[in-house]
């Protein structure tokens, strides 16, 4: 058992809370592995976004906490990387400032962060556009500086909020592909929110699906499909079907 | 891959280059169309004043203003210094009154701005001397500091101020919150976020007050200049209409404006500098 618990990465222990009388996250408990990708989906309005904000300590917890290596989760010590749903590059900073932004934060020394911030950089195939402004990049390539920004910090912890939720379906295959790549390589754990069960079930190594508010966990389903994944092998669709028939069940 | 990403950048430099075009041919027809409006200005002016449409007891012609401007370079007579001093004197004002309303306003209304304790703190007082008309300030200072530069930068001071302090406070109260939430899960403490993403958002609403206090600024020195001075812009105009001289009273109006468009282009400079990322 104590083995085993050394391997979570983040344990989530009867985690509650109220917005005021708004009662959002009801007693959840769950843990995610070392170097999981870990999708979470759910209703609409169901919480989602509001425990994501607790794992950064962005909100505090009513009851229960959140543990990262066994201490309560806190941005000033873990190495956490969040990915919002909102366009976030800074836009007065180029595409190479954006990248180093979260790592002149923490301070790591420059030389640190010069093979970083190229490492990501050709990872990412950006390096035409390192002196550009966001503004000036497209949608998708802007929302991309923000996958790497989020990769460059080696996170313990990589969240992601609906990152794809305002793109097609071409740019959306691409870049889960690319941050299928980028995980492998870098070997981050992963929380990745989303509402497109097709999505998740393309990208996890495990499912979470919430209920409805007050929201607590309805059931964990195991992905174990090889990758690169076929949306239409009967596999794939067997268990996309199965997590939509458990988000509409209520 | 290698290709793709080569050819999307030539397609992404083709682009901003030919935007650089564009924006480009609308400026040389920007500056075509305000150079024939100064010019179409003038000419209206002068058409105005030699055909004696209007009696030139109350307005001089363009062309003697020149003149006048030529002769006031030399000539201290009739306001008692020649119109390098007076630019001088009304510049050394107003600049030191402006620049401590930017140093001081600036950075107070930042940390109004972000931090809530400061702001409740600050907020009463600078609310009561908000309202107050900066002119209304020229009988205590004059008592106080006499009507030397002190008195009158002072007066300027407080018109620059508020604008300066306003719109920087506003400017950082409209920080994304999405911003400032990466920061935070990057944990950065609340000053870095503070000078890393709170000072960076405000510069846009910044740049903009700091343009409304320089003219401010001016507007408040030649008010203070006509009450108390011995030389200044201000002070010009204000013997002009004393002897009846027309063309003097337009003069310091036109120097006046001709120095405001100068400063405002640096301003625009130095806010291409800091802000230069929008125009690209």
């Amino acid at each position: 058992m104590n083995a085993e618990k050394q391997d979570y990465k983040v344990v989530v222990k009867n985690l509650t809370k109220y917005f005021g009388d708004l009662h959002v996250l009801d007693n959840i408990s769950f843990n995610i592995r070392k170097g999981e990708f870990l999708c979470v989906v759910g209703p609409t309005g169901c919480g989602k976004t509001t425990f994501l904000n607790l794992l950064t300590r962005i909100y505090t917890p009513t009851k229960g906490d959140l543990y990262i290596d066994g201490k309560p989760a806190d941005p000033k010590k873990h190495n956490l990387a969040f990915v919002f749903q909102e366009p976030s590059a800074m836009p007065w900073l180029t595409v190479e400032q954006n990248l180093r932004f979260g790592l002149e934060i923490k301070k790591l020394s420059k030389k640190e962060i010069d093979e970083r911030v190229n490492e990501i950089i050709s990872l990412l195939g950006l390096e035409p556009f390192r002196k550009a402004y966001p503004h000036q990049l497209s949608v998708s390539t802007a929302q991309r500086i923000i996958i790497g920004r989020a990769f460059a910090m080696n996170p313990d912890l990589l969240l992601m909020d609906e990152p794809y939720g305002q793109m097609d379906i071409k740019l959306r295959f691409y870049l889960e592909d690319e941050v299928i790549r980028l995980w492998k390589k870098l070997g981050s754990t992963v929380v990745f929110i989303t509402h497109n069960i097709e999505e998740a079930v393309y990208l996890a190594e495990r499912i979470l699906i919430l209920t409805n508010k007050p929201t607590t966990i309805k059931e964990e389903v195991i992905v174990d499909l090889p990758r690169p994944r076929d949306v239409t092998s009967p596999e794939f669709v067997e268990i996309r079907k199965h997590v939509t028939e458990q988000i509409k069940w209520w | 891959m290698a290709q793709n990403t080569k050819t999307r950048s030539n397609q992404n430099n083709e682009r901003i280059a030919l935007i650089q075009k564009q924006r480009k041919r609308t400026q040389v027809q920007n500056t075509m169309l305000a150079a024939s409006g100064i010019l179409g200005f003038i000419l209206i002016w002068q058409i105005a004043a030699v055909s004696g449409l209007v009696n030139s007891r109350y307005i001089a012609k363009p062309l003697e203003i020149v003149n006048l401007f030529i002769v006031k370079l030399t000539d201290p007579n009739p306001d008692g210094a020649v119109l390098g001093v007076n630019v001088m004197s009304s510049l050394a004002v107003s600049l030191s009154g402006f620049g401590l309303a930017v140093l001081i306003g600036v950075p107070l209304g930042l940390f109004m701005g972000w931090y809530r304790g400061f702001d409740s703190f600050m907020r009463p007082i600078f609310e009561i001397i908000r309202p107050i008309p900066p002119v209304s300030w020229i009988p205590l200072t004059i008592v106080w500091l006499g009507i030397g530069l002190k008195a009158k930068a002072i007066i300027v001071f407080f018109a620059a101020f508020v604008p300066c302090l306003i719109n920087s406070y506003t400017g950082i109260k409209q920080t994304s919150e999405v911003l400032i939430n990466v920061a935070k899960t990057c944990g950065a403490s609340n000053f870095t976020i503070f000078r890393k993403v709170g000072i960076p958002s405000a510069m846009t609403l910044t740049f903009a007050g700091i343009k409304v206090a320089i003219g401010n600024a001016w507007a408040t020195l030649v008010a203070a200049e006509m009450l108390a001075a011995s030389s200044g812009l201000g002070y010009m105009i204000l013997m002009g209409r004393q002897f009846g001289r027309v063309d003097l009273v337009i003069l310091g109006i036109v120097v006046i404006g001709a120095i405001g468009l100068v400063i405002s282009k640096l301003i625009d400079m130095l806010e291409n500098k800091v802000l230069g990322w929008k125009k690209l």
